[in-house]
Parts: C-alpha cells; sequence; structure tokens
C-alpha cells in the first residue's frame, strides 16, 4: 500500500527559497535575484524540456492532426497538401452516409452501418462489464477476502491472465474456439450444439466469444482490485456486525462493499475507457470478425484509416472515439468520481 | 498489504470433508463454511485460469493428429519437435530481443524523462505551473488509438517507420502523462529540511536531483517503470502498423500473430510459439507480483 501515504503528502510549502516576499532591495540583492531567478528557469527548462517536446511532438501534435485530416480527402500516399477539403463530410458519411443524396444509400451500407454497429459493440461492452464483470468480480473479491489455505496462490494466479497481453491471449483462445478444437468438444461432450459456422463467425455467438475473452483476461484484475480495496477495510466494523447479529452477506453489502467504493468507481472508470478503446484483442481475432459482428470503433477506424487507405475518414472516427472518451470521462469524473475526490482533497 | 485478515480463525485446513458445507455460511460454522467456499471458489478460478494456459502449453507437445482425436488427454506421443524447432531457429529469439530493447528502452526514457518534469513541477515555485502539469495530466486523456494515423505519417516524415525507434519514442511520450501524475506527489513528499541541507552544503538543485530526490523517489519509479514496460511488452497497435517488414523485426506479440498467419494448419506448432511468448511475461510478472499489484492498486487509488 506504498502509495497511500502518498497522496495527502503535498502538504508542505513546495521549494523555492529564492522568491521570498519583499524585502528592502539593494542593486546588489536586485542583481542577485535576478542571476538566481535566470538560474531556475534554466533549470525548469532542463528538467522539463524534453518531456515536454516529446509530449509536444508525438502525442498533442498527432491528437490534432487528426482533427485537421478529419476534414480532408486524404489517401495517405499523396502529399497532404494536394489533398482535398471537403469539411465535416467524413463526419456526414460515418454519421448518416453523407450529404449527397446520389451516394447516400451506399455510403450508409458501407461506411454508416458498420460504424453504428462498431460503436454499439463497444457500448454493450460496456454495459456487459457493468452487468455481469463488476457482480461477479465482487462476490469472488468478497468470498476470498479471508484466510485460506492457498490464499495467496489463488491471488497470483487469478491476476496472472491480466499481465499476458492481449494479442496473445487472443491466439491463445482462437484456437481453443476453433471450429474443430477443445471448445466444441467440451460442448458436444455435455450434449449441447456449439454454434455451426464457428464459435467467431456465428453472428451471434462471435460477440460472446470474444466478450468471454475479454472477461477471463480482465476479471482477475478487477478481483485483485477489490481485494485491495477490501484489505484496507476496518476489520473491527465487520466484528462489531457480527457481534450483533448481523449475517455474513449484511456485514459484505452493509460495510464492506460500501467502504470499497471509491476502488469499485474507479474499477469502472479504467473499464469504460478501456472499453472504448478496444482494440488488440478484437483485431487478432479476425479483425473485428470477418463481417465485423463484434468489431469496435478502434478495429473500424484501423481498417478503415490504415489497410483501406481512407485517412480522413479514419480521423473522423479517431475524431469521434475521442470525444465520446472524453465526454463519458468528463461526464464520470463531475459526476460519480467528485464525491471520492472531495474526500480525497481534505488529505491534501 | 501485511497484516490484512486478523479476525478469522487460523488458516486450520478444514476437518469436515467430503465438501459437507458448501452452502452460504449461516449459524455455528460460519468460520469453516466461509473458509471452504473461499477455497471452492479460488480453485475454481485457478482452474478457469490455468486450464486454457495448460492447455495451449500441453498442445505444443502434441503431434496435429494427437490434437484432432484427443485434445483433452495428455500428449501422446509426447513431441519435442514443435517447441525444439522454435528455439533452434532465430526468429523467436530475434522479436524476443527486440521486444526487451522496445520495452527496456521505452521504460528508461519513461522513468528519467518522466520524474525529471516532475521535479520542478512538485518543487519549484513559478509562473504557469499548474497550467504545465495540466497540460500533462490531459495528456491521459489522448489515447493512441486517436493519434496513431497521424503519428504513423510523423514517424514516416523522421524515418523511423520500421525501426524500434519509431516504438521506443512515441511510447515514451503516450506514458509521460500518467508518471508525472504520479511522480509528482512523491517528489513533492520529499521534506524540505532535506533540501536546505544540500544546498547549505553547497550542492545545487541538479545536484540535489540526481543525488537525493533519485534515490528517494525509487518506489514511485518502480511503479512507473514497472506500468511502462508492460505496456510496452504488450503493445500490439503501433507495432502493427510500423513493423510491416520481415518477421525478423517484429516485437513478440506481432510476431505471434504473423507466425499463426504463416503456419495456420500446423496449429500445435502455433500453440508452441505462443506458448513460448507467454513465459517471459508471466516470468516476470511472478518476479515481480507484488510490485505490479501494488503499483496497480496504488495507481487506482490514486
Amino acid at each position: 500500500m506504498t502509495t497511500m501515504e502518498t497522496s495527502g503528502m503535498g502538504r508542505g510549502p513546495v521549494g523555492d527559497t529564492s522568491s521570498a516576499g519583499p524585502r528592502t532591495v539593494s542593486p546588489k540583492v536586485e542583481a542577485q535575484r535576478r542571476a538566481d531567478n535566470r538560474r531556475k528557469w534554466s533549470e525548469i527548462a532542463l528538467f522539463t524540456g524534453p518531456a515536454l517536446v516529446l509530449f509536444l511532438v508525438f502525442v498533442v501534435f498527432p491528437v490534432a492532426s487528426a482533427m485537421r485530416y478529419s476534414l480532408y480527402k486524404w489517401n495517405g500516399v499523396k502529399k497532404f497538401s494536394e489533398a482535398e477539403f471537403i469539411g465535416f463530410e467524413n463526419y456526414a458519411r460515418a454519421l448518416w452516409g453523407g450529404s449527397d443524396p446520389a451516394t447516400r444509400q451506399a455510403f450508409k451500407t458501407a461506411y454508416s452501418q458498420p460504424f453504428w454497429d462498431a460503436l454499439g459493440h463497444n457500448f454493450l461492452i460496456i454495459f456487459l462489464s457493468m452487468a455481469i464483470q463488476l457482480p461477479l468480480a465482487l462476490i469472488v473479491a468478497l468470498v476470498l477476502n479471508r484466510k485460506f489455505p492457498g490464499r495467496s496462490f489463488v491471488r497470483v494466479v487469478i491476476f496472472a491472465p491480466y499481465v499476458i497481453s492481449e494479442v496473445i491471449a487472443g491466439v491463445m483462445w482462437f484456437i481453443i474456439f476453433d471450429p474443430q478444437g477443445i471448445a466444441t468438444h467440451f460442448v458436444e461432450a455435455i450434449g449441447l450444439h456449439p454454434p455451426e459456422g464457428g464459435w467467431f463467425e456465428d453472428q451471434t455467438w462471435g460477440f460472446w466469444t470474444v466478450f468471454f475473452i475479454v472477461t477471463w483476461k480482465y476479471l482477475g484484475l478487477a478481483i485483485i482490485l477489490f481485494l485491495a480495496g477490501l484489505s484496507g477495510v476496518q476489520q473491527e466494523l465487520q466484528e462489531a456486525a457480527s457481534i450483533d447479529g448481523a449475517s455474513w452477506w449484511q456485514v459484505q453489502w452493509r460495510i464492506n462493499v460500501p467502504l470499497i467504493g471509491p476502488t469499485i468507481r474507479i474499477w469502472a472508470f479504467l473499464s469504460i475507457i478501456g472499453s472504448i478503446q478496444l482494440f488488440d484483442m478484437v483485431w487478432v481475432l479476425n479483425r473485428g470478425g470477418t463481417t465485423g459482428q463484434y468489431a469496435t470503433i478502434a478495429s473500424f477506424m484501423t481498417q478503415i484509416g490504415f489497410f483501406r487507405h481512407d485517412v480522413g475518414f479514419g480521423s473522423a472516427i479517431a475524431v469521434i472515439m475521442f470525444v465520446i472518451s472524453l465526454v463519458v470521462a468528463t461526464a464520470y469524473m463531475l459526476t460519480v468520481l467528485r464525491r471520492d475526490n472531495a474526500d480525497a482533497d481534505l488529505s491534501r | 498489504m501485511s497484516a490484512t485478515t486478523l479476525n478469522e480463525a487460523p488458516p486450520s485446513v478444514p476437518t469436515q470433508g467430503r465438501g459437507a458445507v458448501t452452502k452460504a455460511p449461516r449459524g455455528k460454522s460460519k468460520l469453516d463454511g466461509g473458509v471452504i467456499i473461499a477455497i471452492v471458489v479460488g480453485l475454481a478460478g485457478v482452474a478457469l485460469t490455468l486450464g486454457p494456459i495448460l492447455y495451449l502449453l500441453l498442445g505444443g507437445f502434441r503431434t496435429q493428429q494427437n490434437l484432432a482425436s484427443d485434445p483433452v488427454g495428455l500428449p501422446d506421443p509426447w513431441v519435442w519437435a514443435n517447441y525444439l524447432d522454435i528455439l533452434k531457429a532465430g526468429l523467436f529469439w530475434r522479436q524476443l530481443l527486440n521486444s526487451t530493447v522496445v520495452a527496456l528502452g521505452t521504460t528508461i526514457g519513461v522513468v528519467l524523462f518522466g520524474t525529471m518534469a516532475a521535479y520542478p513541477l512538485a518543487r519549484y515555485r513559478y509562473r504557469g505551473r499548474e497550467l504545465m502539469y495540466l497540460i500533462f495530466a490531459a495528456g491521459l486523456m489522448f489515447p493512441l488509438t486517436v493519434a496513431v494515423l497521424p503519428l504513423y505519417y510523423i514517424l514516416r516524415q523522421f524515418g523511423l517507420v520500421g525501426t524500434l525507434w519509431g516504438l521506443i519514442i512515441p511510447q515514451i511520450a503516450f506514458a509521460l502523462p500518467l508518471t508525472v501524475v504520479i511522480m509528482r506527489p512523491f517528489l513533492r513528499a520529499i521534506p524540505r529540511e532535506l533540501e536546505e541541507a544540500a544546498f547549505v552544503d553547497g550542492v545545487t538543485r541538479v545536484g540535489f536531483f540526481f543525488r537525493i530526490v533519485i534515490p528517494l523517489a525509487r518506489p514511485g519509479m518502480i511503479t512507473v517503470g514497472v506500468l511502462a514496460f508492460i505496456g510496452s511488452w504488450n503493445a500490439y497497435l503501433l507495432p502493427l502498423l510500423l513493423l510491416t517488414g520481415p518477421q525478423e523485426g517484429m516485437t513478440l506479440p506481432l510476431g505471434v500473430t504473423a507466425f499463426q498467419g504463416q503456419y495456420s494448419s500446423a496449429t500445435t506448432l502455433i500453440m508452441a510459439y505462443t506458448a513460448l511468448s507467454m513465459l517471459p511475461a508471466l516470468a516476470f510478472f511472478l518476479l515481480l507480483e507484488r510490485r505490479i499489484v501494488d503499483g496497480l492498486s496504488g495507481a487506482v487509488k490514486g
């Protein structure tokens, strides 16, 4: 729990001894002060400079460029200066098929429909994370939050999928869910019928299979985070409640769950942002599915913007994705997380 | 983390046997019942986690026929050829080296530049400081996915497409915001008396940073470094766009997918390759498990 201590520690006066309050100023002191000031600024530049340059050139500038590209029709091959400015046409094409009635129907099928489908998948994943992963992880964490033989072993193993890359986990499960693979074997063995066209190809099963894999990879993280939160809950409270006759469920529901509320809310935040940006896993599994049956907005963007060389359109999708995560994050911070932050600020 | 659950009865191995109490813990057998449920749930979790990984690992020892006929049992016969072929050829080792170079380069860059940037933000008083912090912190909202298309063309202009530098430099840049946000409180926490004492002894601010701040901020730097290393090790999108050349130049995640595409009919060979690629991350994790878990839950708690 190293960082528990750090959050409350910015209390002391922040360094810099040179800029004390007004004094009687002799020219000599004044010159000294100026020299100090110059040195201070050159030190600031020296320390912050490399990071600032990297950050501006490789983070801020590309994001700004994405906004600019999104207003152009550009294939990435010819010079950008020769690209055609088309205003918000890329956005219109994604959202409702574009402003030209002649091509609207075709563009709807080619761009708009897949875009909304992909966006729908992202939001379905967010919803399912909250409706399935959260309660599941919470119950497992509450059950495991006690001493039992093999406790640390269980914790280490459960967390392990988190450090395996999405790509490698994806390839592994791709083999397991092969139409002739072991998953099919198992399902047939218990007398059920696996989806006929294959786990991933099936229009309904494809999405659920991917969601299962995502859950396998990230449930352990949630459990471990919740357990870490639970370890900070005062045991006395639970004991007192037990003595007063509260059942195990009552203790969990009335004491433990509310007390790890902040941890749950931050996990939900990370999970939402991660769901909006989900790419690696989906891409490894047939680039979002042969008919895009589990494509996400990021895989759709990469497909069109990079592999089909429609950089302008891809950038528009990227900007839409950016706006969505910004809105979601801001809304979440202003509503749900504000309480927690207000609590934390008291200790600053 | 050490003194967590002290309330329960000592972890005596439950003696009821035959899983008598597996219902919700009620009444007198409350504690023991809870322990049994915890064990059952824990074992289920372990099985669901390790099952697929073991299947993959064992699959690498199978023949193609064995995988088709009996994927559930142990390999019969045991075949070493898949693993040995991969380990004897250079491809896997080259990709392992590439991944290591990129992850180490990213980690060093992030920790060094990030801590340096956080230092004035934490311990100097100057105009525009909070604005600069806000700019860095806002970077948390800029995911690589949003920037990746333009980033590709920028890197192409710099001649970095297809090189490992093309991965390292942007990865450093994108990991900086989180680093600055995590490191600033660490650097603030260093007592001011230390600083004054050092200045009295004639140490400059720069000297103070390298001789005193860096050693004292080690826990934070390790957290940040571990996060950056894992992020880089698992990265896929940027390598996918940049490393389109020969397989020898790829990092491991990309290499696994390329291998999968190349030998699509030899499933057991792919399983061996995938299993081998998984091992370094798992070993790294077992070695640093505590640090990773603490770092993550610390980062989450803010």
